[in-house]
C-alpha cells in the first residue's frame, strides 16, 4: 500500500534517518515519532537535555503601529503584559469562546511580534488573523515556510545553549530575542512544551541543519539526545499542556479546557470575551480533568471514564507516564467540580480499571521554579 | 535464555517452546525491538482455554497495544508474574525471563503449522523488503 499524500519534510529529514528515527505522518509532516526509545528520550529530557525538530510549527509575524491593539483583540491573554524581549502563552478564541489556536506570542521589538502557531492551524489562523486585522494598522507575514524550529529542552539546556549563544542562554524564562544566526535573522525564546527549562530556536530552514548539528555536538558531553514526537507527547501531557486538536478545539472553551489562568477578563475587549463571561456566570458543564490509574495499565485516547457507575466522559489524551510510573490521561468530564482523590474507573480492554481524579500538572519538574511554567 | 533456533514462530511474532505438550510463549527479539519500550503486560488467566491463533495476552508500549496470539490450542498453566511487575523484561530478555505465559497444548501437532527459526528469519526479510509493518 502506498500513501498517495505527499508528506512535507523538514531540513533535518536526512539527519533523522541517519539517527535511526522512525518517521511517521504527523499532520502532513514526516517527522520522527522516536529514535531508539520513547522512554529513554523522555528520561534524557527530564534529567539532561532533549532535542526536538518542531519545524512543523508555524510562524506568523505581526508588525506595525496597530500590532498590540490587534493582538489584544484576538488573544484571551493580556499581550500588554509583555514588552520587547518577552513571550507569553495565549489562546486565540472564536466568538463562542472556543479555541481557534493556542499560541506563544513573542514581543521582538515595539510594534514587532511573532506568533508561533500549531502546524495544522497555520492556514486557518492566518485567515482568522486577516479577517480581524481590518481596521488595524498591522501587517501579517506568514513565514512558516521560511523558518524551521528546534526545541532544546531539559535541565542542562541552558549550559548547552550557552556554548552556542551566550546571548540566548542569558534569557529569562519566557524571554525572547531576535538575533543573527550564521548571518541570518532568527529568533530564540526560552520556552518549550515539555515542562522543563528550555529554548526554541526559530531559524531559517537553510541553516537549521547547522544549528541542529551544533546543539547535538555541544550536547553530547551533557548526555543530550535527539527526541521524537512520542517523547514530546508524553512530556507535554505530564506537564499538563494541551495538544491542540486533541485536547482543545473550536468547540471547547479555555475555561472548559481548565486553562482559565490564560483568560484576562479585565484587560479590555477581545474576541470571545462575552461568551466567556456568560460561561463564567452560568458555570461550565464539563471540564478537562486529569485521571491517574491506580493499577498498572496504559490508558488510551477514547477510553471511557466512569464515576459512580456512569460514564462521565472519555479521555482525549492518555499515556503511560514514565515519571509517575502510572497510566495518566485527560478528558472532558461532565462533572466540572470534581476534587482530586475522587475515585473513578477507566475502561481498558473491556475492564474498568480503578483510577482517581488528580490535579494537573501530573508532574512538576523540580528543575523549574514554581509559577514560571507559562509566564 | 532459550536458543531461538529451538523455537517455533508465528507470523505475528510470538515464539513457542514445546516439550511434549508443555508450551512456553513469548515474543521474538524482532517484535520487542519493533514495540520498543514495553510498559505493560496483561497475561491470560491460568486455567483459560485458548484456541490456536486466539488473542489472549496484551503487551503495551507507550504508543500502542499489541495482541498476543496463542501459537497452539490448550489451557493456560502459568502467567509470568515477573513481566507484570517489570514489563521491560520483555525487551531485555525476550527469549528468556521475558516469557509471557505457559500452556498445556491440547493438540501439539498444531505446532507443525508454525515456522522454524530459519523460516521466520526468511519471513522477516521478506516483510522488510515489502516495507510493511
Amino acid at each position: 500500500m502506498s500513501n498517495s499524500a505527499i508528506l512535507r519534510r523538514t531540513p533535518l529529514h536526512e539527519s533523522h534517518k541517519a539517527l535511526g528515527g522512525k518517521l511517521v505522518d504527523f499532520h502532513g509532516w514526516e517527522l520522527p515519532v522516536q529514535y531508539e526509545s520513547i522512554i529513554r528520550e523522555h528520561e534524557a529530557t527530564r534529567h539532561r537535555c532533549g532535542l526536538f525538530d518542531v519545524s512543523h510549527m508555524g510562524q506568523i509575524f505581526v508588525t506595525g503601529p496597530g500590532s498590540l491593539d490587534f493582538l489584544q483583540k484576538i488573544n484571551a491573554n493580556d499581550i500588554s503584559r509583555i514588552g520587547p524581549g518577552q513571550a507569553i502563552y495565549s489562546h486565540v478564541l472564536n466568538d463562542q469562546g472556543g479555541v481557534v489556536d493556542d499560541v506563544i506570542v513573542s514581543c521582538l521589538a515595539k510594534d514587532r511580534y511573532l506568533a508561533v502557531v500549531n502546524a495544522a492551524t497555520v492556514e486557518s489562523d492566518l485567515a482568522w488573523f486577516q479577517m480581524h486585522a481590518r481596521g488595524f494598522n498591522v501587517r501579517l507575514d506568514n513565514r512558516s515556510d521560511h523558518f524551521g524550529m528546534i526545541a532544546v529542552q531539559g535541565p542542562r539546556a541552558g549550559e548547552i545553549v550557552g556554548l552556542i549563544s551566550p546571548q540566548a542562554a542569558g534569557l529569562a524564562r519566557f524571554g525572547a530575542v531576535e538575533l543573527d544566526v550564521y548571518g541570518q535573522s532568527a529568533v530564540i525564546t526560552r520556552t518549550g512544551y515539555t515542562g522543563e527549562d528550555g529554548f526554541e530556536f526559530i531559524v531559517p530552514e537553510e541553516i537549521l541543519i547547522r544549528v541542529w548539528e551544533d546543539v547535538l555536538a555541544q550536547g553530547r558531553s551533557f548526555g543530550a539526545a535527539p527526541c521524537g514526537l512520542g517523547a514530546r507527547d508524553v512530556l507535554r501531557l505530564e506537564a499538563g499542556y494541551l495538544l491542540y486538536g486533541q485536547d482543545v478545539d473550536q468547540d471547547h472553551s479555555t475555561f472548559e479546557a481548565n486553562y482559565s489562568w490564560v483568560v484576562k477578563l479585565d484587560k479590555g475587549d477581545f474576541i470571545g470575551k462575552e461568551a466567556l463571561q456568560k460561561q463564567k456566570a452560568a458555570g461550565i458543564t464539563r471540564r478537562l480533568t486529569g485521571v491517574r490509574l491506580l493499577e498498572r495499565g496504559v490508558p488510551r485516547a477514547g477510553a471511557a471514564v466512569f464515576i459512580d457507575g456512569r460514564q462521565a466522559g472519555t479521555l482525549c489524551s492518555a499515556t503511560f507516564s514514565p515519571s509517575l510510573q502510572a497510566g495518566i490521561g485527560v478528558g472532558y468530564l461532565d462533572r466540572p467540580a470534581l476534587k482530586a482523590g475522587t475515585r473513578c474507573g477507566v475502561r481498558l480492554h473491556g475492564r474498568e480499571v480503578p483510577a482517581e481524579i488528580v490535579a494537573i500538572p501530573f508532574y512538576a519538574s523540580p528543575h523549574l521554579k514554581k509559577g514560571v511554567r507559562h509566564a | 535464555m532459550l536458543d531461538p533456533k529451538t523455537l517455533k514462530f508465528m507470523k505475528s511474532h510470538e515464539w513457542l517452546e514445546l516439550a511434549g505438550d508443555a508450551g512456553t510463549v513469548g515474543i521474538s527479539h524482532h517484535a520487542q525491538k519493533e514495540i520498543t519500550d514495553v510498559v505493560f503486560v496483561e497475561p491470560p488467566k491460568v486455567g483459560r482455554k485458548v484456541k490456536q491463533g486466539e488473542a489472549c495476552c496484551v503487551v503495551e508500549s507507550v504508543k500502542a497495544a499489541f495482541d498476543i496470539y496463542a501459537p497452539v490450542s490448550g489451557e493456560i498453566t502459568a502467567a509470568n508474574a515477573d513481566v507484570v511487575k517489570d514489563p521491560a523484561l520483555v525487551n531485555r530478555e525476550s527469549y528468556g525471563r521475558g516469557w509471557l505465559f505457559k500452556l498445556k497444548a491440547s493438540a501439539p501437532a498444531e505446532a507443525g503449522k508454525l515456522m522454524n527459526h530459519a523460516a521466520y528469519e526468511q519471513f522477516l526479510l521478506s516483510e522488510a523488503a515489502h516495507g510493511s509493518h
